[in-house]
C-alpha cells in the first residue's frame, strides 16, 4: 500500500477540516447555499464531515427571486433528504421594507442588493460565521482571502489587515457583533470541484447539463430570456443548446453554449476552455476591482 | 475523459523575492507557459499594463490582486495561485519580500513543501536573500529551488551563474539546509522556466517546472509517530446510531490502523481503536493528512483538544515550553504577558516567561533578549501555560510542533511559534 492522498483527497480531507473546526469554534453557524455546484459540494462535504450527524447548521439561502426555477427544486430536494434545516433570506422582502432600492435599467441586477439581505439575514439569526462555497482561484480578489475571514459589526472586509492564517490554525475569536465568513473550498479549482463531483456522483442540478433554451446575446455574453430581463430594441431571442457554468442569480448568469450531457462531458469542456467561470459573471465586470469592493461591503 | 487527472498529487510551494526580483513576472510566467491562464485574464491584464502606462503586458498584474496593490505595484498580501500540469496540481502562496512584510512570508512559508528563492542575477546573494533563506529554514520547508533570475540582463554568463551558485553556498551552510537545488532563468523570456533555455546550453539541469513535477512529497508522512488531535466529538442522538461516539479529527503523523493500542493525551488513558470510519464506510487503515472518525473500545473521557497517539514515541505533555516565535503585530510581544495560545485543536492561556535571544535577520547572529518583542522580530522565548500541551518539536512535526499567539484583548493573530 502507498500512503499518498490524491489531490482530490488532500482537499477534501482539508475541507473537512474546516468544517468541523467552524462546528467545534462558533456558536451558531450556517451555511450558505445558492444551489450552485461550489455550495453543492460544501454541503455534500459537511454531510460527510459529521455523519451519521446531521449537519449541525443551517442551509441559508439568499434568494433574489430570480433564480432558475431548477435551482430552487434541487434545493428542496436536497434539504429534504439531508433533513437540514433550511433559512430564506428574501432580497424581494428586503425591496419591499424599502431596505434596498431595486436597479433600473437593461443592467438591472439584484446581484448586488443580496449583500443587505445576506447581512440582515445574519442579524436576524445572530449567525457568527457563515460558511460560503467561494474559491480563491475564482477572482483576484478572493485570491487573498483567507479559510476563517473576519467581519467587522459591519460585516465589511478589511483586505489589507488580515489576521494571517498559519499551519491549519483557524483563529475564529471575535468580539460581539463580529462575524466570520468561512470558506472551506479555498483551495479548490474549478477542475477539483467538478472532478469531486464526478468521483463523488453527487447529482447536479439539471441547468449544469446541456439544454435547450431561449436566449439572447448582450456585450458577447448568452443570456436567459426569462421576465425579470428587459431586452435592448436590438437584442434578438433566438433558442440555443446551452448550460450554466457557474449559477448566480439569472440577470448576471451568462450562459455557455454546450452539449455536455455528462460530468465526463463537462470535465473535458473545462479541460478545453480558454475563458474563466467567472469570465461569463456580468456582476465582476462592472470594474477592475467590481469584486472587492463587494466583498469589502459584505458581499460572499 | 483523461481519468488521470483524478490521480494527481497536490504541491504546495512559496515563492520568496522582492518585486524587483521578478518575483510576480515568475508567477505569471510559469501560469502562462502552462497554460493556466485564461484569455479574458489575459485581456484584463493587457488592459491593466496599458492603462499603467506598460509598453509589455505586466504578467505581475496577474497575481497583485487588491486595488492598493496595483496601484502601488507591490505585493501586500499572500496571494494564492493554481495551475495543474498532466502530473500534479500546485498551490502557491505568493508572498512580499519586503522586510515589513516578514508576517506574510512566514504566513505563506507554513505550510509550503517547497520554497522558490530568487535571486537578481544583477546582484547576487543578498541580505535579503539571506533573510528569505532563513525563513525558509526557521518553517522547515523541505525543499529549496534558488532560481537566479534575469540571466538575460548578464548575457546569459555561465560564470555568473557559478559565482552565485558558490555564494549561496555559505547560506546552505550557515543555515543546514537539507535539499537545494540551482536553475538559471529568466522569468520574462521564459529561459528554464517551463521551456529549457536555447540561450544556455551550458545548463544541463532540469527546468523549475520539471523540478515542481518532480520533487518528491512524502515528508509530510512520518510512519512512526501517530498523531491524532481530537478536533469534534460525534454523538448523533438517534435509534440507528445509539451507542456512536466517534472522535473526529485529521490525522497529524503516521499511520492509524483498527485494533492498534493508543494513548489519550494529556490524561494518559489507554484504549484501543475498534473502527475508522470516513462517512458511511469503514477502514482498515488509516494516514497523515486524512480526515477521520475513529471510534475506540472503551467509554474513556475524551474531548476536544485531546491527542490520541500510538503507545510508542509518545510526545511531550508540558506546560514549560520553549519555542522560536516570529512577532506579527504591532502591538509588541511583553514579558510577563499573557497570550492566548492556540496548538492543535486545542486552547489555552501562556504567560511569556522569558526572551531568551533575539535573531538578527539580517546577519542571523543570535543577540541577547530584551523584554519586547517588535513587529516581525524573530526570537527564542519560553513560555508556560495554563493547561499541558501535548507537542512534538516543528522538526520533528510541522503541526503537532506549531502554535499561533492569539492576543486577548483584539482577539488578532499575534505570533507563530515553532516549538524547539
Amino acid at each position: 500500500m502507498t500512503y499518498k492522498l490524491t489531490h482530490l483527497k488532500e482537499l477534501e480531507a482539508e475541507s473537512i477540516y474546516v468544517l468541523r473546526e467552524v462546528a467545534a469554534q462558533f456558536e451558531r453557524p450556517a451555511l450558505l447555499f445558492s444551489g450552485g455546484k461550489d455550495s453543492i459540494v460544501v454541503t455534500h462535504l459537511a454531510y460527510k464531515a459529521f455523519y451519521p450527524l446531521r449537519i449541525p447548521f443551517p442551509l441559508v439561502h439568499i434568494d433574489t427571486g430570480h433564480n432558475f426555477v431548477e435551482t430552487i427544486e434541487y434545493r428542496d430536494a436536497l434539504v429534504e433528504k439531508l433533513g437540514a434545516t433550511l433559512i430564506v433570506g428574501s432580497v424581494q422582502e428586503s425591496i419591499d421594507t424599502g431596505r434596498v432600492k431595486e436597479e433600473t435599467g437593461y443592467y438591472a441586477s439584484r446581484n448586488k442588493l443580496q449583500t443587505v439581505t445576506l447581512l440582515d439575514t445574519i442579524e436576524k439569526h445572530k449567525f457568527d460565521a457563515c460558511i460560503g462555497g467561494a474559491r480563491r482561484d475564482e477572482e483576484k480578489a478572493r485570491a487573498k482571502e483567507r479559510f476563517f475571514s473576519h467581519r467587522d459589526e459591519f460585516g465589511q472586509w478589511n483586505p489589507k489587515n488580515q489576521r494571517p492564517e498559519l499551519w491549519n490554525i483557524f483563529n475564529g475569536k471575535k468580539n460581539m457583533g463580529e462575524h466570520f465568513r468561512v470558506f472551506p473550498i479555498s483551495n479548490w479549482t474549478e477542475m477539483d470541484v467538478w472532478q469531486y463531483i464526478y468521483q463523488e456522483n453527487i447529482p447536479m442540478p439539471s441547468i449544469y447539463y446541456t439544454h435547450e433554451r431561449e436566449v439572447f446575446l448582450r456585450d458577447g455574453q448568452w443570456l436567459a430570456n426569462e421576465a425579470c430581463m428587459t431586452l435592448k430594441p436590438d437584442e434578438k431571442v433566438v433558442t440555443k443548446q446551452v448550460r450554466c457554468r457557474t449559477i448566480g442569480d439569472i440577470s448576471c448568469t451568462g450562459l455557455t453554449l454546450s452539449k455536455a450531457n455528462s460530468l465526463e462531458d463537462i470535465i473535458d469542456e473545462i479541460a478545453a476552455t480558454r475563458v474563466t467561470e467567472r469570465g461569463g459573471r456580468a456582476d465582476d465586470k462592472r470594474s477592475e476591482t467590481a469584486m472587492e469592493d463587494r466583498k469589502i461591503a459584505g458581499y460572499f | 475523459m483523461d481519468k488521470g487527472y483524478l490521480d494527481m498529487e497536490l504541491l504546495r510551494f512559496t515563492t520568496a523575492g522582492s518585486v524587483d526580483d521578478g518575483k510576480s513576472t515568475l508567477i505569471g510566467r510559469l501560469l502562462y507557459d502552462s497554460k493556466s491562464i485564461f484569455e479574458d485574464q489575459l485581456e484584463a491584464v493587457e488592459t491593466a499594463s496599458k492603462r499603467g502606462g506598460n509598453e509589455e503586458v505586466n504578467l505581475a498584474l496577474l497575481t497583485d490582486g487588491l486595488r492598493s496593490e496595483r496601484e502601488q505595484g507591490i505585493t501586500i498580501d499572500v496571494a494564492y495561485r493554481y495551475f495543474a500540469t498532466p502530473k500534479r496540481k500546485f498551490i502557491i502562496a505568493d508572498t512580499p519580500g519586503h522586510i515589513q512584510y516578514t508576517r506574510n512570508m512566514v504566513t505563506g512559508a507554513s505550510t509550503a513543501d517547497l520554497a522558490i528563492i530568487l535571486i537578481d542575477a544583477r546582484n547576487g546573494v543578498l541580505e535579503q536573500t539571506l533573510r528569505h533563506s532563513y525563513i525558509a529554514s526557521l518553517l522547515k520547508i523541505p525543499h529549496i529551488v534558488v532560481c537566479i533570475n534575469k540571466m538575460d540582463l548578464m548575457d546569459f554568463s555561465e560564470s555568473t551563474y557559478e559565482l552565485i551558485k558558490q555564494k549561496y553556498h555559505e547560506v546552505i551552510e550557515k543555515l543546514q539546509l537539507p535539499d537545494v537545488k540551482f536553475i538559471p532563468i529568466s522569468a520574462k523570456l521564459g529561459d528554464n522556466v517551463v521551456t529549457a533555455s536555447a540561450n544556455m546550453p551550458w545548463y544541463k539541469g532540469c527546468t523549475l517546472m520539471e523540478l515542481l513535477e518532480n520533487t518528491p512529497i512524502d515528508h509530510k508522512l512520518n510512519t512512526e509517530m501517530m498523531r491524532f488531535p481530537v478536533q469534534y466529538v460525534i454523538r448523533p442522538i438517534s435509534d440507528k446510531f445509539h451507542d456512536f461516539r466517534g472522535y473526529a479529527g485529521r490525522l497529524s503523523g503516521g499511520i492509524l490502523k483498527k485494533g492498534d493500542a493508543v494513548t489519550v493525551l494529556p490524561s494518559g488513558l489507554r484504549s484501543t481503536v475498534a473502527a475508522i470510519n470516513q462517512c458511511d464506510k469503514e477502514l482498515d487503515d488509516s494516514f497523515t493528512p486524512d480526515s477521520i472518525t475513529v471510534q475506540l473500545t472503551d467509554d474513556i473521557d475524551v474531548s476536544r483538544g485531546d491527542m490520541i497517539v500510538g503507545d510508542s514515541d509518545q510526545p511531550v505533555v508540558s506546560q514549560d515550553i520553549t519555542m522560536m516565535v516570529c512577532w506579527f503585530n504591532e502591538r509588541p510581544l511583553l514579558l510577563r504577558n499573557k497570550y492566548i495560545i492556540m496548538h492543535t485543536t486545542r486552547e489555552t492561556v501562556g504567560i511569556v516567561k522569558s526572551i531568551n535571544t533575539l535573531v538578527n535577520i539580517n546577519t542571523l547572529e543570535a543577540e541577547t533578549g530584551g523584554d519586547s518583542l517588535k513587529m516581525n522580530d524573530i526570537a527564542s522565548i519560553t513560555i508556560k501555560t495554563a493547561q499541558p500541551l501535548v507537542f512534538d518539536s516543528y522538526k520533528q512535526n510541522r503541526t503537532t510542533g506549531s502554535l499561533i499567539f492569539v492576543d486577548p484583548d483584539t482577539f488578532e493573530t499575534v505570533g507563530a511559534g515553532m516549538i524547539s
